[in-house]
């Protein structure tokens, strides 16, 4: 157990490339390390509840041999821990069996886009001031309205993280960022009612959070609840809200990475080419936008990340793809791995894009008529089936009656299937909201959905 | 065997722990604790009948608290030499010193290293990887045997070792070494109507023994029978249904519908629809609800919890009158009273809270056959997913993986998948018949705050009067 060290990014590049040398014959070695600090701040009734930090280091070795992977990993950098962690990888391949299309990432000809995303800011905020943000957040969420009556978490956090990845085929990229969140679930009460909300917002800068409207969306919601009642039954319109549209967006993004595709997973198999949303929806992933948090150089192995584009006026583009299913649909990778440290890449999204429509922000409801806006979802982890597509989650919001937003509704599911809503898109806002870690969403408008509720 | 294993030496040397609490308190704290956890873990995923990877973990780490009055520091740190533990007690201690409290130390018992009793027969890391491969292709034999419909099947084994240590400096010092063992099977069935999925999961507190009582092939013919009965599933109704949920296959609704809502911290913050309501009826009379760390072999069984108490069984509901919440030392320690044994923390890098262990609610009188006859029109729910509750207003989903029609009291065609949601305030009174045909369901993981923690639940077969199902036919 030896003390801690310290590591640069090249000294972290240099460490996995030492380890990948340790390859033997037609072994190969990829290993991901990274080091991390970070600290939360949460505020309770004008001071600090708790203020949590620490470091954090870890270390993934992925082997490959004869079509075999084996994965271990450990949340130390110590000499012996790294030894321990690829003899246990090498134990673990042993036991893995042989397909022909398992192998590490090979460097392809892709330049990334060059993205300086180590901006040093977090690192320069004292604690004090992170205490002071996050008391003052509780302060503004109580001030913002007579009926707010407490904070249950008012919280600022921030970490700061460094990593390298290096194989034997060849890779080695390095990366080091930080990021700064702020979240508040505001309690709203109305005799002896009480409603809860929540926002948050990320950024790689404290000067790029957005408070305001984290106060102002947190409160809104709470309030807005109170009164809330149980709909009828019946088939809607529904407004996704732009949270709302992301977390769908997010779904059904899922759905068309090509493992999922490849396992006979997905209900979007063999559609390439066709039609299978409304012709008014354009989806790409986009990691090279340098004002998400989404934006990345490299994906998990280390491949250039690139812009994506998954559905083009409602036609399906094609999967996503990491260096296996690409192999083995007999295709290029998209870039799209993704993994923690800890954990063997997958495929998905970096910062998936709807581009918006042209329903201007206040003709919204008037296109709807009549109809529900969905301004929260629960049970997306519960009641959607990515391989059947079937879809249902518990939904709260406003009635849209006559054009105008009306009363708030609660205690409801909207439920249909992940194809049918795609091609019962009839309307994106022309204005993209913001969301947390710069993001933006327009809502979505889908036709014939059903609601249930008495 | 396993108890020789087990050895009581401590994670943290005892000189260690004691120097590094006393540098918390110098450092302005009033009360200090330390918890180290050392986490082994491993597992095989065996897809596309082959095995795709086969993976091991190890974290050891170091979790400092410092409280001083209202506020709490935590520092954590993975350098457990004796300097990183005392940096880590002085930066957890720095926000406290805010407000000096000078704290007293009571370390009579930081020789005695309580180590709960072995519940483990067989270790799993002592077992050879190629009977767990075996075991996986076995599952994946069944599943594909039973129907031709299934064309896929996953099978997921895994084991996990964690060692926790808690001292404080009001002298508690206890450890406990908790193994899970865990083996899941998700098959997809392919029809005219598209693609269809069914899972099984068994996991349990103990190590390889599970397998004395559960067989792989067996369980992948159930998830596999699963998938392909919902291939001629139609769509769920869509409003207010009488529901009977099947025994162990629902206490996730509990957990939901008010599990949360009786946790302390919660209620303390008025953030939950139970506050201020002991002594009241909150459920139907004959429903009671029991928080249960020390159960047997169940997944969310515990010795002590992460804040090195005992657990112990806690009555939360009896015959309909809310009794108790569940508690851990922050806010019993406001409250003037002993922890619950609910103090829990995802690592050790994690403050810990009030979390479950394992909640059921317990049997009723009435033969569960005759809950089915009794339902004129309805909805049977055989297996329940995961769930999600709004505490503050008690509203809560979860998803039904398996479920089936009721009409005219017998059992019909099977449903497809949905979210049901209700209110928890409201289902636990509209609770109108309860089996006495007890079990305890499915393995969970319970998320909270962003910290996933092993729960277990149950209930004997039961009806609620009206839910609303969120499927799309009229």
């Amino acid at each position: 157990m030896s003390e801690r060290r310290q590591y640069d990014t090249d000294e972290l590049a240099q460490l996995a490339r030492q380890v990948c040398e340790h390859a033997q014959g037609s072994e190969q070695i990829e290993v991901c390390v990274s080091t991390g600090r970070s600290t939360t701040v949460r505020a309770y009734r004008g001071d600090v509840e708790s203020l949590r930090s620490g470091h954090s280091a870890a270390i993934g070795v992925r082997v490959i041999s004869h079509g075999r992977q084996g994965f271990a990993s450990a949340g130390s950098l110590d000499a012996d821990v790294v030894a321990d962690t690829l003899a246990a990888a090498r134990s673990n391949v042993k036991f893995g069996e042989p397909d022909p299309h398992q192998a590490l990432a090979e460097p392809d000809d892709v330049a990334p886009p060059g993205l300086d995303l180590s901006d040093p800011a977090v690192l320069s905020v004292p604690d004090a001031d992170k205490i002071a943000a996050a008391i003052d957040l509780e302060r503004r969420c109580l001030s913002a309205d007579p009926r707010i009556s407490g904070v249950r978490v008012a919280a600022w956090s921030d970490g700061w993280s460094q990593s390298a990845l290096a194989s034997s085929t060849g890779i080695c990229v390095q990366s080091e960022h930080g990021s700064c969140s702020v979240g508040a679930q505001p309690l709203a009460t109305d005799g002896d009612e009480t409603q809860i909300g929540y926002a948050g917002d990320a950024a790689r800068r404290p000067d790029e959070l957005d408070i305001d409207r984290v106060v102002a969306e947190s409160t809104s919601q709470a309030t807005g609840q109170l009164g809330a009642t149980k709909p009828p039954s019946e088939r809607v319109t529904v407004v996704l809200a732009p949270p709302v549209a992301a977390a769908f967006i997010g779904v059904v993004a899922s759905v068309l990475a090509a493992d999922s595709v490849l396992k006979g997973r997905s209900p979007f198999a063999d559609r390439v080419g066709e039609q299978i949303a409304d012709e008014r929806l354009h989806v790409v992933d986009d990691p090279t936008d340098p004002t998400t948090l989404g934006a990345a150089n490299f994906d998990g192995e280390g491949l250039a990340a690139r812009r994506n584009e998954l559905i083009s006026a409602g036609v399906l583009s094609g999967f996503l793809h990491n260096a296996y299913t690409a192999r083995r649909s007999d295709t290029v990778s998209t870039g799209s791995a993704v993994r923690g440290t800890r954990s063997v890449p997958g495929v998905g999204t970096h910062a998936p894009v709807v581009a918006t429509g042209n329903i201007a922000a206040d003709k919204l409801y008037a296109s709807v008529g009549d109809g529900v806006l969905v301004r929260g979802v629960s049970g997306l982890h519960s009641g959607v089936n990515p391989t059947s597509g079937d879809f249902s989650v518990g939904a709260w919001g406003h009635r849209i009656a006559g054009g105008q937003l009306a009363e708030p509704f609660r205690e409801a599911t909207i439920a249909s299937t992940l194809q049918r809503m795609l091609l019962g898109i009839c309307g994106i806002g022309a204005t993209a909201e913001p969301l947390a870690g710069g993001m933006s969403m327009p809502p979505l408008v889908i036709a014939d959905v059903a609601l249930s509720g008495v | 065997m396993a108890a020789a294993e087990m050895t009581a030496a401590p994670l943290v040397d005892l000189d260690v722990v004691d120097a590094t609490l006393r540098a918390a308190l110098d450092a302005g704290g009033e009360w200090a604790e330390l918890f180290a956890e050392d986490r082994e873990s491993a597992g095989v995923v065996f897809d596309e009948g082959r095995v795709e990877e086969m993976n091991s973990g190890r974290d050891r780490g170091v979790g400092i608290r410092v409280t001083a009055g209202e506020v709490t520091g935590y520092a954590h740190t993975s350098d457990l030499s004796a300097r990183g533990l005392a940096d880590a007690a002085r930066t957890a201690a720095a926000v406290a010193t805010r407000q000096p409290r000078g704290g007293t130390m009571d370390m009579t018992s930081l020789g005695r290293v309580a180590l709960a009793e072995p519940r483990v027969a067989v270790l799993p890391a002592s077992i050879g990887a190629e009977r767990k491969v075996a075991l996986l292709r076995a599952a994946d034999d069944a599943a594909r045997s039973a129907h031709e419909a299934v064309t896929q099947v996953t099978a997921r084994y895994g084991e996990s070792r964690r060692r926790i240590m808690v001292a404080n400096t009001h002298g508690v010092c206890a450890a406990d070494d908790q193994v899970r063992t865990l083996f899941s099977v998700g098959c997809v069935a392919s029809g005219d109507g598209g693609l269809q999925t069914g899972r099984e999961t068994v996991g349990y507190t103990v190590g390889w023994e599970l397998f004395d009582d559960h067989d792989p092939a067996e369980l992948a013919e159930r998830a596999a029978q699963r998938a392909v009965t919902k291939l001629a599933a139609r769509p769920a109704p869509s409003g207010e249904v009488p529901v009977v949920i099947a025994r162990g296959g629902g206490g996730v609704l509990f957990h939901e519908a008010c599990g949360h809502g009786l946790e302390a911290d919660l209620v303390r913050k008025g953030a939950s629809v139970f506050a201020g309501r002991v002594g009241s009826q909150v459920a139907a009379s004959g429903v009671s609800l029991v928080d249960d760390g020390t159960m047997g072999p169940e997944w969310g069984a515990l010795a002590i919890d992460d804040e090195g108490h005992p657990t112990q069984r806690n009555e939360l509901i009896s015959d309909g009158i809310l009794t108790d919440y569940m508690w851990d030392w922050l806010r019993s320690r406001d409250e003037g009273r002993v922890p619950s044994g609910n103090g829990r923390r995802q690592s050790y890098t994690h403050l810990p809270m009030v979390r479950m262990t394992n909640t059921f609610v317990t049997n009723g009188d009435i033969d569960p056959a005759d809950i089915i006859a009794d339902t004129p029109w309805g909805v049977y729910v055989a297996h329940l997913g995961g769930g999600q509750v709004n505490t503050a207003t008690g509203d809560f989903v979860f998803g039904m993986t398996e479920s089936y029609l009721i009409e005219d009291g017998v059992i019909t065609e099977p449903l497809r998948e949905g979210n049901l949601i209700g209110n928890g305030p409201q289902v636990l009174l509209d609770i109108d018949a309860l089996g006495n045909d007890f079990a305890m369901g499915s393995p969970g993981t319970c998320g909270k705050d962003g910290q996933g923690v092993p729960v277990g639940d149950g209930q004997p077969t039961l009806r609620v009067r009206a839910l609303t199902v969120g499927g799309t036919a009229a």
